[in-house]
């Protein structure tokens, strides 16, 4: 072979990852008791596709497997076998097994070979209910292309009585795994099968013994003969892997003048088809020719981009933003009669940057169905695995997130649903005694909140039982007195080592706790929230900001330095009474908000700055919230509201202490991002 | 002029290794995703040579043979079926369907361009 494979292995593997997703989504769709055959045609059709991909590449392991795979979808589609709940484990298996074969060809991860043999077995016990005792060697994953017939070093020739037809396809099938098998005209009552293999004849016997008894089989090596034997045509033509329906002369129009007279479309019966001619191996020089590079995808609808290309570009947009900021602003000190027509101009500079910048950012935006595609298999698993009957909803798939913080909120999200079907859904003898329906409901939502999207995971299992919360609580030391509110109660679950004993079972309650949830969704920039009403279910509302490398904030003077406050954090602005601010022994000023005593912190201690205001009631406070809790930051003046692009600070110098980040102002200035959750922490 | 060919195939990575094999062998490819893509494309450019597989979503590869059949421009254009299954049966059905013949899936690329040039030139 002459061309190049490697270049489609790439194309190959993203397309059967996406035929194995579809492929689970329609298997986990299906109605067993009737399905839709439409569905069963395109579930048979992603198999199928897999399978002629894998055989062109030469993944033979790929391509057994589906190969099964397919006969037995093949049968259920055709009507000729019912679809049954085993049926549909058993594709499901079979998916992870494929993908766990096309990761180990793609990334080289291993791949059990023992579970590859089972799913075999499986898969051949449900299409004709006999289990192979042996299963045909299993060929190791490997790259080398090329493994067609003309590779295959011997020919046999096998003969067998007439066998009923079923076992006769299903043998021919397992037979075909050795390599290429053509079955030749069947003559006295005997079937004559031709196999090109690298296997031995021994591999033979053995499978053909599964169906019948070895003694009747007579086979004969035609490896050498094969070269030189004078071939029936129709023999020929099956090595070859091509044939015609008729002499090339007549479809071929432009060679063999036209006659108008002729029958558009002569098909004789008796035609001989083109035996190919012998100077088939000549060198054609045609094909590795360096062809006009990379024309080869112009059709597809997308492309693929590395993500530090995508990143760089947004870097740059970012640049491009603060350099038209800083344009606005210069010119905006600029006689608006004399300069009209370049004011004008900067104006659409101004409208083009925003857009320009929002269409870059919607690059890294990814659907949230890519987090939720995968949690239909495993809330089906799990319940399967509990005994629960579990109903799964998902809605707004289609809304976006950043793909950054999409592939981090798989993990929370997972521990979240899994708590909920593990803990929240109860078994379907205790719901139906509570009066619910035996199927509990699971919801997994996502939606648009101004900047933020918000992710709710709801069930309608027992919802948490607040006294068990609250002595767990005070087991572990935390204050939790009895008239503290719901809401409280339910924060309580998201302390480190937060468990009671009675809900720690197999599936979860080990490993990653609440905590851990928690702690990653604010490191995201997120909130959780929970709202459960005992008997009633659970929801957990987790909210995050669209995108981490544009903030909308706030800027603060602090004597001659301007800060940015993440506008999220920041509920109110005031300038305090003098009464209102009092002393504490020991513990700094607070400041009344009605009726409520927040700490202060005057910011300009914190960074040792010389303020222009040493009283709080000459200057203002923000008053700013973190996981419900209340601070007011002392700061001498509010400058405006802006859009930030977001640079990280750590990786261009250190982490300091109360900044998350910096930003380039519209003067040109850097302005510092406070870190709102760690002053917050500093006043406890 | 080079000659044209339409390849119809469900899966992209063997269309693009048709597509590919073919374009290094000097010929024009138009791609079609499925039979009823493949004659949409058909009809809007009367092709030398038609490559398609059979089982696709849509429109599979003996329907979209009948179809094209039945366009009058599509009369004596030839047609050849890429399939897995070999089969006297699924020869017969294209056959009937008025395909000119067959290649047996997988396949090599040279193999493809040989037969191509066989059929076309």
């Amino acid at each position: 072979m002459t061309i190049d494979m490697s270049q489609f292995f790439q194309v190959f593997f993203d397309e059967a990852d996406e035929l194995l997703a579809e492929k689970e989504k329609l298997l986990l769709a299906v109605d067993v008791s009737s399905p839709d055959p439409e569905d069963l045609n395109a579930i048979f059709r992603a198999a199928h596709s897999i399978k002629g991909g894998a055989s062109t590449f030469g993944l033979t392991d790929m391509t057994e497997v589906t190969h099964i795979l397919e006969s037995l979808l093949d049968k259920i589609r055709k009507g000729e076998m019912a679809l049954t709940s085993e049926h549909v484990d058993a594709f499901l298996v079979a998916k992870d097994i494929l993908k766990m074969q096309l990761d180990g060809h793609r990334l080289g991860t291993p791949v059990d070979q023992d579970a590859v043999a089972d799913v075999r077995m499986l898969l051949q016990s449900l299409s004709h209910d006999v289990v192979p005792v042996i299963t045909t060697p299993i060929a190791t994953p490997s790259f080398e292309v090329g493994s067609d017939t003309a590779e295959l070093k011997s020919a046999f020739k096998i003969e067998m009585p007439d066998i009923a037809q079923d076992d006769a396809s299903a043998l021919i099938a397992e037979l075909g795994l050795l390599g290429a098998i053509s079955r030749l005209p069947d003559e006295g009552g005997k079937i004559t099968l031709h196999l090109k293999t690298n296997e031995g004849k021994d591999d033979i016997i053995s499978i053909c013994s599964f169906i019948l008894n070895p003694d009747c089989l007579t086979i004969t090596d035609e490896s050498n003969i094969d070269n030189y034997a004078d071939k029936k045509t129709t023999e020929s033509e099956e090595d070859l892997g091509y044939g015609f329906f008729e002499p090339i002369e007549n479809m071929f129009p432009s060679v063999s003048a036209p006659e108008p007279t002729q029958v558009p479309l002569p098909v004789s019966v008796n035609s001989s088809p083109i035996v190919a001619s012998t100077n088939q191996t000549d060198k054609k020089p045609v094909i590795k020719k360096e062809i006009e590079k990379n024309n080869l995808s112009q059709e597809s609808s997308t492309i693929r981009v590395g993500i530090e290309k995508v990143d760089q570009l947004i870097n740059l947009i970012g640049e491009l933003v603060i350099t038209q900021a800083m344009l606005e602003q210069r010119t905006q000190e600029l006689d608006p009669i004399t300069h009209e027509r370049l004011l004008s101009s900067v104006a659409h500079l101004t409208r083009n940057t925003r857009d320009l910048q929002e269409a870059v950012m919607s690059i890294r935006m990814m659907p949230m169905d890519y987090v939720f595609s995968r949690f239909p298999r495993m809330v089906r698993d799990l319940a399967t695995k509990l005994g629960k009957k579990v109903e799964f909803l998902t809605y707004g798939a289609s809304t976006e997130l950043d793909k950054g913080l999409i592939e981090r909120i798989v993990d929370p999200l997972t521990h979240l649903v899994r708590n909920s079907i593990d803990h929240g859904i109860e078994m379907p003898a205790i719901r139906t005694q509570a009066g619910k329906s035996d199927t509990g409901k699971l919801s997994l939502s996502a939606v648009h909140q101004g900047g933020n999207i918000v992710i709710e995971v709801s069930d309608d299992g027992g919802g948490l039982n607040r006294e068990k919360i609250l002595d767990k609580a005070r087991q572990n030391g935390l204050v939790a007195p009895d008239n503290m509110p719901d809401a409280d109660v339910w924060q309580l679950i998201f302390a480190p080592g937060f468990s009671t004993a009675e809900i720690v079972t197999d599936v979860s309650g080990r490993g990653v706790g609440m905590d851990v949830v928690k702690r990653n969704i604010t490191a995201m920039g997120g909130v959780v929230d929970i709202r459960s009403a005992h008997g009633y279910g659970t929801t957990i509302t987790i909210s995050l900001p669209l995108t981490l490398a544009i903030l909308d904030g706030m800027s603060i003077r602090l004597g001659e330095e301007i800060y940015i406050l993440p506008l999220g954090f920041v509920v109110e602005s005031l300038q305090p009474a003098k009464e209102d601010v009092k002393e504490v022994n020991g513990k700094g000023k607070v400041v009344k908000v009605r009726d409520e005593y927040l700490s202060l912190i005057p910011l300009y201690q914190k960074f040792a700055l010389e303020p222009k205001y040493i009283e709080p009631s000459d200057g203002i406070v923000v008053i700013v919230e973190v996981d419900g809790k209340k601070a007011a930051l002392f700061v001498d003046d509010l400058v405006g509201q802006q859009q930030v692009v977001v640079k990280n600070i750590e990786s261009n110098y250190k982490k300091i202490p109360g900044i998350s980040g910096a930003t380039i102002l519209g003067d040109g200035g850097v302005a510092l991002i406070l870190d709102v959750s760690a002053l917050l922490r500093s006043v406890k | 002029m080079a000659k044209t060919i339409l390849a119809v195939d469900d899966s992209g990575s063997l269309r693009q290794m048709v597509a590919f094999s073919l374009k290094a062998a000097g010929y024009q490819v138009i791609e079609a995703v499925d039979g009823q893509d493949g004659l949409e494309k058909a009809k809007n450019q009367v092709v030398d040579l038609v490559l398609t597989d059979q089982n696709m979503p849509r429109m599979d590869g003996l329907t979209l043979i009948k179809s094209l059949r039945g366009l009058a421009t599509y009369q004596r254009v030839p047609i050849l079926m890429l399939t897995t299954e070999s089969s006297d049966d699924m020869k017969a059905k294209g056959r009937a369907a008025g395909a000119n013949g067959w290649l047996v899936k997988p396949f090599d690329p040279q193999k493809l361009t040989e037969v191509v040039k066989k059929v076309i030139g």
